[in-house]
């Protein structure tokens, strides 16, 4: 039998009640993630893009069973999550662990470094005190901060070096599967760097898969090997990271390409802005999504929704341009679409 | 300990309510005279060398009566906030765990219990259980429950949305000992100073149950009491009055200190800062 991916998503839905009380029914469902489908390889660093709102951060916490999924199947390592018992699950998910954006809400700062990174070998059969320090210590080391700084109290501490505490919080029981949400967001350019080259180094060590959440592509690009990027509650593109930045299909992509700095003042790029903004996930649009935004929707783009299909064998999309492979390379360019089934109207 | 000495509030507080247990407890054993007993030749006498604190209008030792009120007076603020915090710290705690309908349920029984008066539902309290000392305390303690529920949902709900219980919860930590651990240390300093506020506020409430013959009987003292039935000789006899007073200000201040240094050092925040 071949081995199940480390991670399996199918048809994962979570609608959020909006309103209502004790006696009221809710007014309205927040579609905040609607059919998300994706695999995870052991060792391999997914990451999942976009705009706030999008739904991404939904997913992780679905991922990890903070919230539960209104609909779909969530797998860790073939076993379906939601069947298992509340003594399975505490044992999956001392296989999984994460990582907050906010370093600064993510630490209680009621406790010292030493208690706050051995607190998820409280589950379990716990190990002497000493031993406990031990494993503190060595972690601590593995994300470069000292000794000394067993003690301290989160306050103590810079952003950066916070972050440094929930990563080896999040190492503290070898987990097989990490979901990163935003990591490094709330920091500084030059700390972001310094938290995504240790990321990277961690996971040769201690051979760690990520689910990468974040909405800066530059820093998904630079540790993840496949990229999925969500619009309004569903992936519109899946590829590989290096096909990604070469030929993305979906126009969101390319906008979304496009928005990304470039130190070069001079280089010329199609840019393509997107007006607007993101619908509300109350009452999405009819048919795609996005083609509010898009300039090459088209006719069927306003009924019906398009599907997460192969274009190539290791890169889909869920477009309806060229017959559902999205765009191609003349369009890419900034050029306006010469193949359309329909006019623009 | 020592960290706990390092804090001038602390100490201060620490010393002030130290001297007024010390009283309360040497009242036990020995009091210049019988507090009780009257006198009608020594009656409303200023403070000398025999009365140091004077007599009331019964010729009793005003300072014997203040000495066992010390005790009737702190009993009634422990009682009254501790059986306030037990409670209100539960269900405000139940309150904003399980949402919903308990907190919708808890939080219109805390409405209920606002909506009259204290002292008229001390009053409608004593009078189904009784006038004493003890229906007193309970019915101050039952009007505190949801000062400190609400309170308690207020501030506890904030810590829930932390990203540290999350973090917690995927480290596979029951809800019962994130509740201990992560939740009840970080709304521990509102919870303090309330705290100290409302014991302060009992003694000053048993005084009006007092009054009202609900709470303490005569003849005994406690502070309140002595207030109250000092009114009526306020001009003619002011330190009947003043006495009794200094003793609340006193043993109020001291626990008011010994809440903010107990804050303080319970911060880790505040401790190396300085």
């Amino acid at each position: 039998m071949p081995e199940a991916p480390l991670l399996h998503l199918t048809d994962v839905v979570k609608h959020f009640p909006l309103g209502g009380g004790v006696f009221t029914k809710p007014t309205a469902w927040v579609k905040a993630v609607c059919g998300v489908s994706f695999t995870v390889q052991r060792g391999e660093s997914f990451g999942l893009v976009g705009e706030s709102g999008c739904g991404k951060t939904t997913i992780g916490r679905m991922i990890l069973r903070l919230i539960e999924p209104s609909g779909g199947r969530i797998e860790f390592d073939g076993q379906d999550m939601a069947a298992l018992s509340r003594k399975d699950l505490g044992r999956l998910r001392r296989r999984m662990q994460t990582i907050f954006q906010d370093p600064y809400s993510s630490l209680d700062p009621r406790m010292p470094v030493e208690q706050i990174i051995t607190e998820p070998l409280r589950t379990g059969p716990r190990p002497p005190r000493a031993e406990r320090r031990e494993t503190a210590k060595a972690l601590l080391d593995k994300v470069g901060l000292r000794e000394a700084d067993l003690d301290k109290y989160p306050h103590e501490f810079s952003g950066g070096q916070r972050q440094r505490i929930g990563i080896a919080r999040a190492l503290c029981v070898r987990p097989e599967l990490i979901v990163a949400d935003e990591p490094v967001s709330a920091l500084d350019v030059s700390i972001q760097a310094q938290i995504i080259n240790l990321l990277a180094d961690l996971r040769e060590e201690f051979r760690l898969s990520y689910v990468f959440i974040s909405h800066d592509l530059s820093v998904v690009e630079h540790i993840c090997s496949r990229i999925a990027v969500m619009y309004l509650g569903s992936i519109v593109e899946l590829a590989p990271t290096e096909s990604f930045s070469r030929a993305p299909r979906h126009p969101y992509t390319s906008a979304l390409l496009s928005a990304v700095p470039l130190p070069d003042p001079h280089r010329k790029t199609g840019r393509f802005a997107m007006e607007g903004d993101v619908p509300s996930p109350i009452d999405p649009p009819a048919g795609c999504a996005f083609h509010p935004r898009c300039r090459y929707a088209f006719g069927r783009c306003r009924v019906e929704k398009p599907v997460l299909a192969p274009a190539t064998p290791a890169h889909s999309v869920a477009c309806w341009l060229n017959d559902g492979r999205g765009q191609c390379e003349t369009e890419r360019n900034g050029h306006r679409a010469p193949a359309k089934a329909e006019a623009p109207d | 300990m020592k960290r706990f000495f390092r804090n001038k509030n602390f100490t201060c507080g620490f010393i002030l309510s130290t001297l007024v247990v010390g009283v309360a407890a040497a009242s036990l054993i020995w009091t210049p005279y019988d507090g009780n007993k009257m006198n009608a030749r020594d009656r409303l006498q200023g403070p000398s060398w025999t009365h140091p604190l004077g007599t009331d209008q019964y010729g009793r030792d005003s300072l014997s009566r203040v000495m066992t009120g010390a005790m009737n007076s702190i009993i009634v603020g422990l009682v009254t906030v501790a059986i306030g915090l037990t409670i209100g710290v539960a269900l405000g705690l139940a309150s904003a765990y399980y949402g919903r309908f308990l907190d919708e349920a808890i939080m219109r029984f805390s409405d209920l219990l606002f909506g009259f008066p204290a002292v008229l539902t001390a009053i409608l309290i004593t009078s189904i259980l009784g006038p004493s000392m003890v229906n007193a305390m309970l019915a101050i303690g039952i009007f505190y429950i949801p000062v400190f529920a609400r309170l308690t949902r207020a501030v506890a709900g904030v810590v829930w949305e932390k990203e540290f219980i999350a973090a917690a919860r995927v480290s596979g930590i029951s809800e019962w000992s994130i509740t201990w651990r992560h939740v009840v240390p970080n709304i521990l300093s509102p919870l303090i100073i309330q705290g100290t506020i409302q014991f302060a506020v009992a003694i000053l409430a048993e005084a009006g149950l007092s009054y009202l013959g609900l709470g303490t009987q005569p003849p005994h003292a406690s502070w309140g009491r002595m207030l109250n039935e000092a009114q009526t000789f306020m001009s003619a006899s002011p330190w009947l009055a003043i006495f009794p007073g200094l003793a609340i200000a006193w043993a109020v201040l001291g626990i008011n200190l010994l809440g903010d240094g107990l804050r303080d050092t319970l911060d880790p925040r505040m401790v190396r800062i300085r």
